[in-house]
């Protein structure tokens, strides 16, 4: 059956079973292939899309579901001003290793720094313990999300000895 | 074994080893044009605008190295870094030298070929601008991006000389001085991954992403007991359903690493081949390893861990006797699991079988044996089969294997279309070639001061007969051999249907962990400091060299080195000064691989309920003289770390009728953000040539962890994964 969802501000018609999850109407019928498989079941964040500005999981999310919702990808983050200053702040960094889950952790982080302009070390963990980083990355990720914040990179987690 | 892996996958893939081809690929000239774009050599070519493109020869993973072998081409060519853009190199031996990664090889293999390569277009260059000023060459020199003559005060952009310096002879190799460290402009700078500003926009780069006109979606079901047959399925059934445009069964070998049987589901997009799985029904013959389980194998390692070893692996000195005689003696059993290799990005391949031809795209590690593969497989001649790498989400060893490719060419060729093979996660960690599960039986005496007389180890591993399987045997040169008087190291093999294979830092990333935990037992049964302890069995500065074996050469290992990064690292952690609370505790680990010595301190607090909380990690390493690309080699660091320790606080993988029980990340855990701490990357340079950095900061992170779960609550941890509920204390 025919879905209209909205993609990067984009109304796109595609004619596929409502069960069909998000993720793979954008990788395999709109050719977006930004979001990531890497479980299938919501365990590890590579398919990560914003529906209204909240992060969901793509492979479990049917497209009978999204209705109206406006869908942001990693193709289209870099509209909104949050996204581009992410997505610098992980080049300036050079946070990214293999990259595979990358766009699903910058995804997750533009959505914490709508609603947090300045995450705690507790809001990143709250934020992005969905997404794994296989590389684990996990350092550069927080400095990146601190430096898109405009707050310091440093670790307030540090561990300091005498 | 393991010092020699990397070594023993060159002479698997079958060429020769080593910068020879690498200088020859050097020579081939050829010219596209007067006034086009000049290929001064097979890896560099230069634009008459003065871009410089270098190809990038080696399959990216994730460890950088598409920008880092570039970097050391550039150093020497005296490019501008602005000027250059980088260029993944299609898979031709020939012309590049081997292409592959494994083994943390890239650095020590082509640090000096690559310079070459880098001086032999600068030399060219040079000669360029001299015959066109009619001066010596040797008057002239370069800057960034161009040739200078000081005496005439002329300069020509590289861009100018290139047409002219490409119908130039390739000078030999050997006559080019390569630069000093000291005017290194590139080398030693970090440079951001020349692929990253596509990542983060979400461009297709990965296999999975590959499209091909008129492509089906391909999803394979293989008997979950390795190497089982095909009886009979449903085909009929499954053709019926949506979307679904063949159903067929796939007829593979017996080896474990290349096709196996199976029942392929082909349709117009992956989710509704995948969809179609679920009415699937399948006869399997499941072969003769049906019965294999962990808690089998776990019984016949007990019962041989308590019979001699059936192999003698080393012998030294008078072990039996010295135990007898030591002080105080030490016995205690280690054991860690299978585990699988978990790349993010599961296997897929896409490829086109038509008219004779194979085309292949798939993210692999090692291409070349792939296509053998492949044409092994299908029965055609290599030279029929075109691979195109594509950049791998994760590697770690597992694509090493290139399964994946030769069930995706049979399924092509029998569906008679291109066809993108795609496994879901729970066909990836059921279908791995894991980390092989081990047992160690080890013994340790101490003298009346302290010092570790007598040593040993009963490994008990797996195998065929008495031969270990793959990344499942142990160097007979294993720390602490050859510093400890008496000494003797035994194996036994449990058969075993279950594949195996290398994961980041092969052998290493175990028996570390075994090793550097009993040693530990002995320090503080020693009633030492652990460093002090580590520090007094190193002994003062040697070097252990072992001739070369059939295998190849074996490296050196240099006691001098890691004591310099023990002192280092517990100098960073400030190992002797801090005052910790009960239930914090420091614990430390060395390790040598991969030609690298790493020196490890963890921090880690242990609730009274036993859950472990990771506070700091400390790394000291010595990969040699130079950290080409800073940047790149923090991140590998700290990668490999907590790599380590999601490995050691979450990933089993448990066989149970002869087949894996996890199958996602629910029950094999990676690291998350929030147990990730900090880590804290320290190189100390020393004067060796440089060495990789993709695998041997991982081994040493694990016991370091365990140690300092010891210091933190007094309990010994000696099988992995940590389990948790075990260390509640107070």
């Amino acid at each position: 059956m025919a879905y209209t969802i909205k993609v990067n501000g984009t109304a796109r018609t595609v004619d596929v079973d409502g069960d069909m999850p998000l993720l793979w109407v954008l990788r395999d019928v709109l050719d977006l292939k930004g979001s990531k498989f890497g479980c299938g079941a919501g365990l590890c964040g590579a398919c990560t899309v914003q529906l209204n500005g909240d992060p969901v999981r793509s492979c479990s999310t049917p497209v009978s579901a999204v209705g109206t919702a406006a869908i942001t990808t990693i193709e289209g983050i870099g509209d909104t001003p949050i996204g581009r200053k992410v997505q610098a702040a992980w080049l300036d960094v050079d946070v990214v290793q293999c990259g595979y889950c990358q766009a699903g952790q910058i995804m997750s982080a533009a959505a914490l720094l709508a609603k947090t302009p300045a995450p705690t070390d507790r809001d990143i963990d709250a934020a992005m313990s969905g997404n794994i980083c296989r590389c684990a990355t996990y350092t550069r990720i927080r400095a990146a999300i601190k430096k898109a914040a405009g707050l310091s990179t440093a670790d307030s987690r540090e561990i300091r000895h005498a | 074994m393991r010092d020699r892996l990397s070594r023993r996958f060159f002479l698997q893939a079958g060429a020769a080893a080593g910068g020879g081809l690498m200088l020859s690929a050097v020579l081939p000239v050829t010219v596209r044009g007067a006034a086009a774009t000049a290929m001064l050599n097979a890896f560099v070519e230069i634009a008459p605008d003065g871009r410089i493109t270098i190809l990038a020869k080696n399959p990216e993973i994730g460890q950088g190295i598409k920008t880092m072998l570039p970097m050391l081409i550039a150093e020497e060519l005296d490019a501008d870094w602005a000027d250059v853009t980088i260029v993944g190199a299609p898979v031709d031996e020939a012309r590049f030298g081997r292409q592959f990664a494994g083994g943390s090889m890239a650095t020590p293999l082509n640090w000096e070929p690559l310079r070459r390569v880098g001086a032999a277009a600068r030399a060219m260059l040079i000669a360029a601008a001299a015959q066109g000023w009619g001066v010596p060459a040797a008057e002239c020199d370069t800057g960034p991006g161009k040739v200078r003559h000081a005496k005439s005060q002329r300069t020509a952009d590289y861009g100018s000389l290139a047409a002219k310096a490409a119908t130039l002879k390739a000078p030999d190799p050997k006559t080019l001085k390569l630069k000093d460290k000291a005017d290194f402009r590139i080398i030693g700078r970090s440079v951001r991954g020349i692929d990253s500003p596509l990542v983060v926009t979400g461009k297709p780069l990965f296999g999975i992403d590959v499209e091909v006109p008129g492509m089906l979606y391909a999803v394979y079901e293989k008997c979950p007991v390795f190497g089982g047959k095909v009886v009979g399925a449903n085909l009929d059934a499954v053709k019926a359903l949506p979307g679904v445009k063949d159903a067929f069964v796939v007829r593979g070998g017996s080896k474990l690493e290349g096709l196996l049987d199976g029942v392929a589901i082909v349709a117009d997009n992956w989710w509704l081949a995948n969809r179609a799985r679920a009415a699937l029904k399948v006869e399997w013959d499941e072969g003769p390893h049906a019965g294999d389980s962990t808690s089998g194998f776990a019984k016949a390692a007990a019962e041989l861990g308590g019979k001699p070893p059936a192999t003698v692996l080393r012998q030294d000195g008078d072990a039996t006797t010295a135990l007898k005689g030591a002080a105080k003696m030490i016995e205690a059993h280690y054991a860690y699991p299978f585990l699988s290799h978990l790349t993010l990005e599961p296997q897929n391949c896409t490829a086109h079988v038509a008219d004779g031809k194979v085309e292949i795209w798939a993210p692999t590690q090692l291409p070349v044996p792939g296509i053998k593969l492949v044409a092994e497989t299908l029965g055609v001649p290599e030279s029929a089969v075109t691979l195109h790498m594509q950049r791998c989400g994760g590697g770690f060893g597992r694509r090493l294997r290139n399964d994946v490719m030769a069930e995706a060419a049979a399924i092509s060729r029998q569906a008679g279309k291109p066809v993108k093979l795609l496994w879901t996660r729970e066909d990836d960690m059921r279908h791995d070639f894991y980390r092989p599960a081990g047992f160690h039986f080890f013994k340790g005496g101490l003298d009346g001061e302290g010092r570790l007389v007598a040593f040993t180890d009963h490994f008990v591993t797996f195998g065929d007969g008495n031969k270990p399987g793959s990344s499942a045997s142990m160097s007979p040169r294993e720390f602490p051999a050859r510093l400890v008087p008496h000494l003797d190291y035994g194996v036994s093999v449990i058969p075993f249907g279950v594949p195996t294979g290398p994961l980041r830092a092969p052998g290493s990333n175990a028996f570390a962990f075994a090793f550097q935990s009993f040693l530990d037992e002995l320090a503080h049964a020693a009633g030492q400091d652990p460093v002090a302890f580590r520090l007094a069995l190193l002994g003062e500065p040697q070097v252990f060299k072992t001739p070369p074996d059939e295998d190849g050469p074996i490296p050196d290992f240099d006691t001098g080195r890691m004591r310099g990064v023990l002192e280092l690292a517990a100098d960073r952690s400030g190992w002797d000064k801090a005052s910790l609370p009960r239930g914090t505790g420091m614990g430390v680990a060395f390790y040598f691989s991969h030609l690298g010595y790493f020196a490890e301190v963890v921090q880690a607090t242990v609730s009274q309920k036993g859950e472990v909380r990771l506070d700091k990690v400390w790394v000291a390493g010595d990969v040699g003289s130079q950290i080409i690309n800073p940047t790149g080699a923090e991140n590998q660091v700290q990668g490999a770390a907590l790599d380590g320790l999601g490995a050691a606080l979450g990933q089993a993988i448990t066989i149970d009728k002869g087949r894996t029980v996890e199958a996602n990340f629910d029950a094999v855990k990676p690291l998350r953000m929030d147990q990730a701490p900090p880590v804290e990357v320290h190189f100390l340079t020393t004067d060796h040539p440089p060495t990789g950095l993709g695998e041997p900061a991982l081994p040493p992170v694990i016991p370091a962890l365990c140690n300092a779960i010891f210091a933190a609550t007094g309990k010994r941890v000696r099988k992995l994964p940590i389990d948790q509920g075990d260390l509640a204390w107070g």
